[in-house]
């Protein structure tokens, strides 16, 4: 009896300072031992990050993860996916559970600076927005004085939607809801009268049932809500490697590389910037710590950011969002990547 | 004159620690000692080392920070506006809620399930053991689930209420509505209040205040006439008591004399104070007026009550089981009626047997509240546990004021309990 405690006194001793050496290594350095990317996404939101008929995790944020598995291990489809819910999504990214966290989340000063993660950019500018049954009438936001919502906690909508009913004087009774799945049951079974959560959001889960038309998305956008990849706060050369993959991904839109053209485009082509990013001139790879094609093959992943867009979320889906500021500077919008150089 | 010898000195050498039986139990333990806190110090120091390199400090100041989101079910008063502070304490209120509802349901439906398990009936001992081994083979969280599933798709919305021809109505006399959003029940309220009222004045301004603030000051001069009332009907009966033993005649209407003692004061005051019921009411989106019991409520309340009650059921049987059949055929032998025997001979000797494991089932119902998380309901497990540390990013401390908190609780119910358990311990002189 008393060995045994001796024994496993030392057992847990030597986990601890097991656990603590392992601990060493920047996150580039674990990936590639590990031979796969934990890429941390949403528990199921159609078009950002959700699994198809077969299992495999589809989306705009899944091409993010896919992208950085391609710039870093060369095979885009070397990721393994966590879901996580809006409470489980930053203790997964703190205790190094997962390497990157690419699940619709606000850029916030508090998350960035007082949580220490680094978002690395921004790949879909959003809004909270109000959606409603067309039966119950309601035009406007300024009209839902009283009515139950249903919010997913943890979440920057919780802390707007508080904000908005209050400054506009109004009451409401919060409805706090785990995940997307279960705010969409309780919507439908009329447990709320009103669901909550950025615009994109509504548009994806409204898209998902079984008559889109009977809910409309009131038009007040209450909040600015920038959602972007990010990682720990402190490793440097990883958060790099994230931030320039994503905007490899929007610059290479604006250069016209797309996924088609990629494998040919960087040897035929005589812009420079084009041979920088592709890897045919310069050392921007290596810089990095990486392979000279790490760009050519993020974009080869899933194409560039025009292409993820269109594919998973844009008008030719059923979700159906406009690019709206999400388009290229060139084009009016907000997408502007910093110059390979 | 005789010589005294010193005794022989025992020599003591090191290796005694390890090959004499007297010092080694000891040496070992020591050593034990060492490692263990040698462990601990080194968890502590990974643990402090791991947040400065995460860049995290180990602060509970959070706790005076605005919390910023709402909370729907709240026994004091809370807005967005209030620090993270009050939002764990409305969260700690809600849980204490739930428990000591759980608690109680649970033991009447225990109390009633074990006793009715052990019926010569047939049907009603087969039923109980129905709801015994259904209840308690299934998991809780399923329950929780169901039952809350059950509500909100099974019962009719609000709006289903309103218009000529509406699809749902109230019962009870147009009083209670059940709707998918929880139950609306009528709710007390004093018209001649006293005025000692802060809480449902500061709640005015306050939007959407749920269970509607009651006036402390009336509730308070409400009670102190009931336990006047009840201390007042114990004196008679004492009285009664004594007369009986002096004379050997019990004294004419004591029953009725110890009933007028306890109900007329407490009525008088609530006829003083103006009592009246406050109706809900469909206004708008939802109901309004009347005391709101939210669908996650009560899925967590049924769901803990019933699935607790099956585990208080078993108990109870295996503690009246345990009261020898002799002391029941004892108490026939006198003339015992069967309910008497149950009251007076069975179950108190029953009560030692029952006491020591009822207050761990207690404590588990406690601790089972924390899946609230799975229903939305607010308890400290979503408000401290939840919502704060997700804002905050403050996984430590949060989480180990929640543990110090659901370990305060226990500890508590366990004393409370224990006090009980002694004064219906047997006592052995």
């Amino acid at each position: 009896m008393k060995k045994s405690v001796f024994l496993g006194t030392l057992a847990i001793a030597g986990a601890v300072a097991g656990y603590a050496s392992a601990q060493d290594g920047g996150t580039l350095a674990q990936v590639q031992e590990r031979g796969t990317l934990n890429c941390g996404v949403t528990t199921g939101l159609t078009g950002f990050a959700a699994p198809d008929a077969n299992g495999e995790w589809q989306g705009f944020d899944v091409g993010v993860c896919r992208a950085v598995a391609a710039a870093v291990l060369g095979d885009p489809s070397a990721v393994e996916f966590v879901p996580t819910t809006g409470q489980t999504r930053f203790t997964a990214l703190a205790s190094g559970e997962i390497d990157l966290l690419a699940r619709n989340t606000t850029w916030t000063f508090s998350r960035d600076v007082d949580l220490a993660f680094e978002f690395v950019g921004v790949n879909y500018y959003d809004g909270q927005g109000f959606m409603v049954p067309r039966e119950l009438g309601v035009s406007s936001a300024l009209e839902l004085d009283g009515a139950t919502v249903c919010i997913q906690t943890g979440t920057t909508t919780e802390l707007n939607l508080a904000d908005f009913f209050s400054s506009n004087n109004m009451s409401y009774e919060p409805v706090p809801i785990e995940t997307n799945a279960e705010a969409q049951q309780q919507y439908l079974a009329g447990a709320c009268d009103v669901y909550t959560t950025d615009a994109s959001g509504l548009a994806a889960t409204r898209a998902t049932f079984e008559d889109p038309t009977a809910h409309v998305v009131l038009p007040e956008i209450v909040s600015k809500e920038p959602l972007g990849p990010l990682v720990r706060h402190g490793d440097n050369e990883w958060g790099d490697i994230v931030r320039w993959t994503l905007n490899a991904l929007i610059s290479a839109e604006e250069l016209g590389v797309t996924s088609a053209n990629v494998g040919e485009i960087g040897s035929s082509t005589e812009n420079p910037e084009i041979r920088r990013l592709l890897g045919t001139e310069g050392e921007l790879g290596a810089m990095l710590g990486l392979e000279a094609d790490w760009a050519a093959n993020a974009i080869a992943a899933g194409g560039n950011y025009g292409e993820l867009f269109e594919g998973n979320i844009g008008e030719a889906t059923p979700i159906g969002l406009a690019r709206g500021l999400n388009a290229q500077w060139t084009d009016g919008g907000l997408l502007y990547s910093p110059p390979f150089r | 004159m005789a010589t005294l010898t010193d005794p022989p000195q025992p020599s003591f050498h090191f290796s005694q620690l390890i090959y004499d039986t007297r010092y080694r139990s000891l040496t070992i333990q020591v050593v034990a000692f060492i490692l263990i806190m040698w462990g601990l110090f080194e968890l502590v120091t990974n643990a402090i080392q791991n947040l400065s390199a995460l860049g995290k400090d180990f602060d509970f100041g959070f706790l005076g920070n605005r919390a910023g989101y709402d909370i729907n079910q709240r026994l004091i008063e809370y807005s967005n506006d209030s620090t993270h502070g009050r939002a764990a304490f409305v969260g700690i209120l809600n849980t204490l809620l739930v428990a000591f509802l759980g608690c109680v349901f649970a033991t009447i439906l225990g109390v009633i399930a074990g006793v009715l398990r052990l019926s010569k009936n047939w049907i009603v001992g087969r039923l109980m053991t129905v709801y015994v081994e259904g209840f308690r083979n299934i998991p809780l969280l399923l329950w929780i689930i169901v039952i809350f599933a059950v509500m909100t798709e099974g019962m009719p919305q609000p709006r289903d209420f309103r218009g000529e021809d509406a699809e749902a109505s109230m019962i009870l006399g147009q009083s209670v509505a059940v709707t998918n959003r929880g139950v609306y029940i009528p709710n007390v309220v004093f018209t001649r209040s006293l005025g000692g009222n802060e809480m449902s004045e500061a709640a005015d301004g306050v939007p959407a205040a749920v269970i509607p603030a009651v006036s402390f000051g009336d509730w308070a001069l409400f009670l102190v006439a009931l336990i006047g009332g009840i201390v007042v009907s114990g004196i008679i009966g004492r009285w009664g008591k004594a007369k009986q033993e002096a004379t050997g005649i019990r004294p004419p209407g004591l029953f009725w004399m110890r009933a007028a003692s306890v109900v007329l004061p407490a009525t008088l005051v609530l006829i003083a104070l103006g009592v009246t019921l406050d109706y809900p009411e469909l206004r708008g989106f939802n109901f309004t007026g009347g005391v709101h019991l939210r669908n996650s409520l009560i899925a967590l309340w049924f769901a803990l009550s019933l699935y607790t009650g099956a585990f208080i059921a078993e108990i109870v049987r295996a503690g009246i089981m345990s009261v020898s059949k002799g002391q029941t055929e004892a108490s026939s032998a006198l003339g015992m009626r069967a309910s008497w025997t149950m009251n007076l001979v069975v179950l108190p000797q029953a009560m030692r047997v029952i006491i020591p494991p009822l207050i761990s089932q207690y404590l588990n119902l406690t601790k089972n509240s924390s899946l609230a998380l799975a229903v939305g309901y607010m308890d400290v497990r979503s408000t401290l546990g939840g919502i704060t540390i997700n804002q905050t990013g403050r996984e430590l401390e949060g989480m180990l004021l929640l543990g110090a908190f659901y370990l305060a609780t226990s500890l508590i119910i366990s004393a409370v309990m224990n006090v009980y358990n002694n004064s219906v311990k047997l006592k052995e002189r």
